[in-house]
């Protein structure tokens, strides 16, 4: 008999379950849960648990009118909340800001900007990152821009309509009253990081320059080429160092936060470990921001940076914060396809070249055929023959169709067996119309012939490559194919999780004086983030939210005075944190960590990417569970523990991915309609498209954690619409 | 194809490193070369031996993090390339690849192939910012318009990733074009002009006491440099030094 296989008293399923014995029993008399009788005495099998575990009825689930935590948004009308909000918070003075520690975890834009804001209000802060500069920090890689309600093309955009927009774009899944703020501050953005020195693109008048993005009909992305993210990045790492040279900030680069610290219920602290010597160290502080990004890599291969991770997240949820909306992840239409199985990450294209580029097929598997067996160029189909499917099925919004809607139907024509690649998984992006279009625009306006092809041709290249001239280039380096020349390949890969740590209006989690800001919490994209608008709210949150409300709850704080870190809860935290460590290092052979990430993202890709359903979830659980238990046996980290070690920090990235991959599937599993990005096969129209299920799906899924070995808690926060009414979302 | 690596060992900062030879097998034109060195690492974790540590984060070319000195040339042969964005297809089966980590003795080895490039920070903290509040109070982003060639010529500057490529490839291991690239930025625009003095004069200062170099304009960064920074940047730096030295 295999030894993994226990069998298990009632009493142990109930607790493990966190149910009662009696309704163990009543399963096992109605033929849910089947049970052997060894001497009177019912006995379960593990792995009959290991199926039943997460979803349906054994999950405790606690209906919305239950919902615990009040989520604080302010009454009155939408456009006065914010506004009033502020006016009526509790603030710190400025005498007592100075006895006030902050620790922020994390150095993108939403914890760079949090922690230069708060240092110049007066708190002291020590921010952490793990990479060797915060300057590092995967904002960075943010290419095409940044959403704001600016208005200045002229053509009709407002607060109303981004917020709207925002809404739409998230498939009617997050709540209003965020949203609402987040367009709000939007503009602020701009001024305050011209101010600071970013270098917008700008058009010959001197004035900012625009651009489109998918899911809306106005320019509001403004951009600088397609570094934007780089650019926004050190605009706030140039304010994180001003504050720094001051004294206010205390950094902390290549430390990584292992667990947080409660006291009496607050958080107090945080346990890192020194990434150079191994230390183990506990920090205090009046108040914990967690801004460590998303949780993208649990895909294994995704967008995100390498070292990119949910650990800081996870911690907090260990530790009693809610974790919302697990299963809305976002799949970027636009990434260049996947190579082989050496491949370690996956490279976005940036969706501004959908702006420009036609998405397209053949239309004929003759010539599909042809292609993979590169029999034919791309260049010689004719325009009759190509099926530019996203205009097709989406006339009004084209090629500019919102990402999720992209994303799924390259799928569509892919699993229709029309990709265009060996392994059939790409469509093409194709800039030629748009060169011409340029060239002959360039041609006439300077006076030049405009039916001369190879001028115009000429022309629209210099135009494409003023544009994007760097995206182009690297996916040269990476394809070696010119994309000038031949279209460019792209397939669909993860790129933003829209879920996230719970958090109030105040951006603080359920646990008193956490709070998550940026893509680590859930609050503001919903089901699907509409393309520039990360780098809107990670700068939203930083400079402009939390800063303010952080103070709300930190008024109580004034009289507190220096965190004592020789506590025992710090202590006992620091224990845990070495007791994991000892742990991992106790097989001195096996696998190594990165064979367990890649089959951990294999399972989520086949069965918790794009499109799921019932009984791929129901094996995605039971598959991440075992691998889990074969991790802890089989996993091997060379080297030890106190020095450089990237194969430890690894490890301990993946142990809290393969926790995490089981609550997403547990999550997709109980969301029984399809919205944005979570798209359940069993719930959809008749010609494809994602059907909602407004009367039973109108909340944010919360789970709470229970316990190791025990099912989680669903709690659900309603999301009311006041302002905008529930449509199903059309973009044709 | 096949390859022989010849890698930079070195367990601690204060510890004597040596060359060591790795043989490695099957390694397919598409990988990157990154992806190269993560075969060689779960091949050697196999074996029981310590991975070969190296600094790499994003693998796209643009958060600086990844270094690696390949063949001689800081991010290897190809000019405007990162090591990450490096590609297999570049070197041929039974080729022996040299790979040491970035040089410069403000860049301390931390292990194997990783530096310490905290120096990069300190300068900037000394000067690399506008003086202005995160309040949001500012003018109206449209309020000073910027010529664009000052706002395009400000960009070409601020696309420095930071990763000290220019520092490993100088003789003197100066971080001229660095600190040059800094300053160039905010000469450019007018919001980095009322503060452009004391910038250059403490950027330069900070620069000195971490150890760097100076510049004996033999153009090695610039060749090197992955985001093709020019060394215009140098010369605009040298201006902005003496124009603040004359008026002080």
């Amino acid at each position: 008999m295999d030894k993994d296989r226990q069998m298990l008293s009632i009493k142990e399923v109930a607790d493990m379950l966190n149910v009662s014995q009696k309704t163990i029993r009543r399963h096992i008399s109605s033929g849910k849960i089947q049970s052997v009788k060894l001497g009177g005495i019912h006995r379960i099998s593990s792995e009959e648990i290991n199926t039943l575990l997460g979803p349906e009825q054994l999950v405790q689930v606690s209906p919305c009118e239950n919902f615990p935590f009040p989520n604080k948004v302010p009454e009155g009308p939408l456009e006065n909340k914010w506004e009033n909000h502020k006016g009526s918070i509790n603030l710190v003075s400025p005498a007592n800001k100075r006895n006030i520690d902050i620790i922020v975890v994390g150095t993108g834009l939403a914890g760079a900007s949090a922690s230069a804001t708060l240092a110049e209000l007066g708190y002291n802060v020590k921010a952490f990152c793990f990479q060797d500069s915060p300057r590092r920090a995967h904002s960075i890689a943010a290419q095409g821009g940044i959403n704001a309600a600016k208005n200045y093309q002229g053509d009709g955009d407002s607060n109303y309509r981004l917020f709207y927009d925002t809404i739409k774009g998230g498939d009617y899944r997050s709540r209003e009253a965020n949203v609402y703020r987040l367009a709000e501050v939007s503009g602020n953005i701009i001024d305050q990081c011209v101010a600071q020195g970013v270098p917008f693109a700008r058009d010959y008048g001197g004035l900012l320059d625009n651009r489109s993005f998918g899911g809306v009909l106005v320019s509001r992305t403004f951009y600088a080429k397609g570094q934007t993210g780089q650019q926004l990045l050190l605009g706030a790492y140039s304010a994180l160092n001003r504050q720094i040279n001051r004294g206010k900030v205390e950094m902390f680069s290549r430390h990584e936060m292992m667990d947080l610290v409660l006291i009496e219920g607050k958080a107090r602290g945080i346990i890192t470990r020194n990434l150079v010597t191994g230390e183990i160290e506990r920090h205090g502080a009046h108040a914990v921001v967690i801004a460590s990004g998303g949780y993208g890599n649990v895909f294994y291969l995704s967008t995100n940076a390498m070292g990119s991770n949910v650990t800081a997240g996870w911690k907090v949820y260990k530790n009693g914060a809610l974790f919302a909306n697990p299963c809305f992840t976002q799949i970027h239409p636009t990434c260049i396809p996947v190579s082989g199985d050496h491949q370690s990450k996956l490279t976005l294209m940036s969706e501004s070249l959908r702006n420009d580029g036609r998405i397209w097929v053949p239309k004929n598997k003759e010539d599909v055929i042809k292609i993979r067996n590169k029999e034919l160029k791309p260049t010689e189909i004719a325009e009759n023959d190509r099926d530019y499917y996203l205009e097709r099925r989406y006339p009004a919004f084209g090629n500019l169709v919102p990402r999720d809607v992209a994303s799924r139907a390259a799928k569509e024509r892919c699993d229709a067996g029309y990709g265009v690649n060996k392994t059939g998984q790409a469509v093409y992006l194709d800039f030629e119309s748009a060169i011409i279009r340029y060239g002959k625009e360039k041609a006439v306006s300077s006076g030049q012939n405009a039916e001369d092809n190879s001028l115009v041709k000429r022309l629209g290249k210099e135009i494409i490559k003023a544009k994007y001239g760097n995206l182009f280039q690297m996916y040269e380096k990476i394809v070696d194919e010119n994309p000038y020349e031949t279209p460019m390949q792209i397939f669909p890969a993860v790129h933003y999780t829209m879920g996230g740590v719970w958090v109030d209006y105040n951006l603080m989690t359920s646990i008193p004086g956490c709070f998550a800001i940026g893509e680590a919490n859930f609050s503001d994209h919903g089901a699907n983030r509409l393309g520039a608008s990360a780098l809107m709210q990670g700068l939203a949150d930083g400079y402009f939210v939390l800063p303010y409300t952080i103070g709300d709850y930190l008024a109580d704080d004034i009289k507190t005075g220096p965190i004592d870190t020789e506590a025992k809860e710090f202590k006992l935290a620091e224990k845990r944190v070495k007791d994991f460590v000892f742990n991992i290092f106790k097989n001195k052979s096996g696998k190594p960590v990165d064979y367990y990430h890649k089959k951990l993202g294999k399972i989520m890709w086949d069965k918790c990417g794009m499109s799921r359903n019932k009984d791929g979830l129901k094996s995605a659980i039971s598959e991440i569970r075992n691998l889990k238990k074969d991790f802890y046996k089989n996993v091997f980290v060379p080297g030890d523990m106190h020095e450089y070690n990237e194969e430890l920090a690894k490890a301990g990235r993946v142990a809290d991915f393969l926790e995490l991959g089981e609550l997403f599937a547990i999550d997709a599993l109980d969301r029984n309609e399809s919205c944005g990005g979570h798209f359940r096969e069993e719930y959809q129209t008749a010609e494809g498209e994602a059907l909602r299920n407004d009367s039973d799906y109108t909340f944010v899924s919360c789970w709470e954690f229970q316990g190791k070995d025990r099912a989680p808690k669903l709690n659900k926060e309603r999301l009311l619409f006041e302002s905008v009414k529930l449509k199903s979302r059309s973009y044709k | 194809m096949d390859l022989t690596l010849k890698i930079w060992r070195q367990k601690k900062e204060y510890e004597k490193g040596a060359m060591h030879a790795y043989q490695i097998k099957n390694i397919e034109p598409d990988m990157s070369f990154l992806e190269m060195l993560d075969v060689l690492n779960q091949k050697l974790i196999n074996d029981g031996v310590e991975p070969v540590a190296f600094d790499h984060d994003c693998r796209e070319g643009i958060c600086g993090a990844c270094s690696l000195v390949i063949n001689g040339a800081p991010h290897g042969p190809d000019s405007g390339t990162t090591t990450c964005q490096l590609h297999m297809r570049r070197f041929n089966t039974g080729d022996t690849i040299y790979i040491e980590p970035f040089r410069g003795s403000a860049f301390p080895v931390i292990k194997d192939l990783v530096v310490d490039r905290s120096a990069f920070d300190r300068i900037q903290q000394a000067g690399g910012y506008v003086s202005i509040n995160t309040s949001g109070n500012t003018v109206d982003a449209n309020a000073t318009p910027i010529p664009k060639p000052d706002a395009d010529e400000a960009f070409n500057s601020a696309a420095c990733i930071g990763c000290g490529a220019c520092v490993a490839a100088c003789k003197n291991s100066s971080a001229m074009l660095f600190v040059g690239a800094k300053v160039s930025q905010y000469a450019n625009l007018p919001q980095g002009k009322v503060e452009s003095k004391d910038r250059v004069i403490n950027m330069v200062k900070q620069m000195d006491k971490e150890g760097f170099g100076s510049c004996t304009n033999t153009g090695a960064c610039e060749a090197h440099c992955p985001k093709e920074i020019s060394t215009d940047n140098i010369l605009t730096l040298n201006r902005e030094y003496i124009k603040s030295k004359l008026n002080q």
